[in-house]
């Protein structure tokens, strides 16, 4: 039956087939994201041996590795995009992407992404935002909603969440969209602009986890996740003209940049360039 | 599939842009100058004293060599940053004090795991905590061997002096690439920051070493594998095409992880522990002075090893036998080489920059009718050759 499913879809070329089934939980988003990844890369005809895939810890950190068939690197939690920067320096030419969730990127590794982002360095990162902190089972995270119940919040979340995004964007990435797993068109376009862009580009993907966050926030089925996030989606354009009071609870979706700046592996090479030519170093 | 550092180009620019000759430098650019001639083309670090001047000679330096020089936003970031830079064929490096290494320990257990060489450069302070933070110390001797969490092997050297700074750390870069393993520098901030005498060779007197790579499909598709038998798997790099896959947790030869197969964990990690157990040759590095017939030795690592010296030759001059050993590779300790001399003597003084901790080493292989006493001094300042000689006195 696996093996059936498996053989006709078509991007399985892209998997790593000795790893799955997944370890996902059924209805769980990571499978849209990775579809969308997958699609992105084979729409833009990219070869998997021109990838680096890295991720950190937690559920979302498995989306692509070991699934998607590249080099992957699966690094310690919250440090993915560090370990990346890494990788970028060392191989230039190639497209190095980070898939990693919430809790992994933007709370523990919340001062790696918007340093990466200041920094522009041309990494792409899918981050996959589900509320909470699923692997370790359901803890409150810096994006679950105020007064939403998790482990750690039972009767209700009184912080604010993060607006992971904004703060990227306002951090200097070249390139930042957000959309939902009710978004998967749209989606595989901001993963191909966030591929092509040379900077830093995140792409946010919010995302149902039925399992851990909408069971105690009366969203058990993951079409109920769906239709929420459908029903409570705002284009950036429109949400321009809104309130904060009526934005609240509401996910606004779009791109929120898309623009050039110096990127920090060219600038590298370029400063390298100046320093041999400086100090007579260059083969004549 | 190269590991750069190594092209006839480096090496022309080594060439002419450090002159064989006696320079006067501090001791933490004579550990940039040896890691510079060791191939290291990747710096990724977090300033901190009293380790500074090592990332500003990287910075000013490693762009002349074509090498990359990242100041990353913490010390978390930085090892993390080498990390990945060394699985696509840099050589790489860092350099922090206590605090900082304290930060990096996880990702050292990272790289322990993983299988991936780097040289960090511990420039130790007094602490705990903040301390003396301008101060020299010798307190992370156990920070370097179990800071990190979990069963795991370490190699850690220490020089004693600015010119042992640049042939160690070239050394603690021949071992990582040998072994496929970090390889903890533990030097201290009175070197640091001694400006003393240092000769700088020619490109030619350094050898150096690179990581083996897979020779075919087959050893690149087993990238924790052991076809060689000596524990170190060949290292397929990323970038290539074989689509390696690497992870912290418990992982099967071809880097898949399997976390819940309890043979699998054993073999792994008891083959990383072999790979370091086993070639003691690779790393295994004392000094010894006047053992032969010393009745009274005294063992000293780092920066105390060289006013140990001073005793020593002090005693000698009024006819105590007096002997020093000097453990260059720290981490494993040279036990058995410990263990002949401990047979041999009647008095074991041990000094050190702190309440004694390689002593705890040097315990475990002595017998209990050698006298063993610890010469400790904390504060900031280093042993004195008289210090250490009034107690080679006490014990004559």
């Amino acid at each position: 039956m696996a093996k059936e499913i498996y053989s006709t879809y078509p991007m399985v070329k892209y998997l790593r087939k000795e790893a799955l089934p997944t370890a996902l939980c059924p209805g769980c988003g990571g499978g849209t994201v990775l579809n969308a990844f997958a699609n992105a890369v084979d729409q833009l005809k990219l070869d998997p041996k021109d990838l680096v895939v890295v991720s950190g810890i937690g559920c979302s950190a498995w989306i692509a590795s070991p699934y998607f068939l590249a080099d992957t690197l699966h690094t310690t939690h919250g440090r993915a995009i560090a370990f990346a920067t890494g990788v970028k320096v060392g191989l230039p030419d190639k497209k190095v992407v980070v898939i990693s969730g919430d809790g992994d990127l933007a709370s523990i590794g919340g001062n790696h992404l918007i340093h990466a982002a200041r920094r522009n360095i041309d990494i792409t990162v899918i981050l996959v935002n589900n509320f909470i902190y699923g692997m370790t089972g359901g803890q409150v995270a810096p994006t679950t909603p105020f007064g939403a119940k998790t482990t750690t919040s039972p009767y209700r979340n009184i912080e604010h969440p993060l607006n992971v995004s904004e703060t990227v964007a306002a951090a200097g990435a070249s390139y930042v969209a957000r959309w939902t797993t009710a978004h998967v068109y749209q989606l595989i376009e901001s993963i191909k602009k966030a591929l092509q862009v040379k900077g830093f580009s995140l792409v946010e993907v919010v995302s149902q986890c039925p399992v851990q966050f909408g069971r105690r926030n009366k969203m058990k089925e993951p079409a109920e996740m769906l239709r929420w996030f459908l029903k409570n989606s705002v284009p950036i354009s429109k949400a321009k003209k809104m309130s904060p009071e009526e934005l609240e609870g509401k996910f606004v979706i779009g791109e929120f940049v898309n623009r050039q700046r110096p990127e920090f592996t060219e600038e590298l090479n370029k400063l390298i360039d100046e320093v041999q030519e400086q100090f007579g170093l260059k083969e004549v | 599939m190269i590991i750069r550092g190594d092209e006839p180009e480096q090496l022309r620019l080594i060439r002419k842009l450090y002159k064989p000759g006696n320079y006067f430098l501090q001791g933490n650019e004579a550990v940039a100058y040896g890691a510079l001639f060791a191939g290291c083309r990747f710096y990724a670090g977090y300033p901190i004293t009293p380790s500074s001047e090592i990332a500003e000679t990287m910075a000013r330096e490693l762009p002349k060599l074509g090498g990359y020089y990242l100041q990353m936003e913490d010390e978390i970031a930085s090892i993390a940053a080498m990390v990945g830079a060394s699985w696509t064929g840099l050589k790489v490096m860092t350099a922090t004090a206590g605090p900082g290494f304290s930060l990096m320990q996880e990702n050292l257990g990272y790289a322990v795991m993983t299988e991936t060489p780097l040289v960090l450069v511990d420039v130790q302070r007094s602490g705990p905590s903040t301390g003396q933070a301008t101060k020299g110390a010798q307190g992370d001797f156990f920070q370097a061997r179990w800071g990190t969490h979990g069963d795991h092997p370490i190699v850690a050297v220490s020089p004693i002096s600015g010119q042992d700074a640049f042939w160690e750390t070239i050394r603690a870069f021949n071992i990582a690439e040998r072994l496929r393993t970090p390889v903890v520098v533990l030097f201290d901030g009175v070197l640091a920051h001694t400006r003393e005498l240092i000769k700088i060779p020619d490109v030619d007197e350094v050898e150096i070493t690179y990581r083996k790579l897979p020779q075919n499909e087959e050893e690149a598709k087993l990238p924790f594998g052991d076809p060689h038998g000596d524990g170190v798997p060949p290292m397929p790099l990323f970038g290539h095409g074989y689509f390696t896959h690497v992870t912290g947790s418990t992982h099967k030869e071809n880097g898949l992880r399997d976390v819940y197969t309890p043979e699998v964990h054993d073999r792994l990690v008891r083959r990383i522990h072999k790979k370091i157990e086993g070639n003691r040759e690779v790393y295994e590095k004392y000094e010894e002075h006047f053992t032969d017939d010393a009745e009274i030795l005294v063992v000293s690592w780092g920066v105390t090893a060289r006013p140990a010296l001073g005793a020593v030759l002090k005693a000698r001059e009024e006819g105590i036998k007096a002997g020093l050993f000097v453990p260059k590779t720290v981490h494993p300790f040279p036990g058995e080489r410990m263990r002949e001399l401990g047979k041999r003597v009647r008095a074991i003084l041990v000094p050190e920059m702190n309440l004694g901790q390689m002593i705890l080493e040097v315990q475990r292989f002595v017998n209990d009718d050698v006298l063993l006493k610890g010469v400790n001094k904390i504060g900031g300042v280093p042993l004195t050759v008289e210090e250490i000689l009034r107690e080679i006195r006490g014990v004559a």
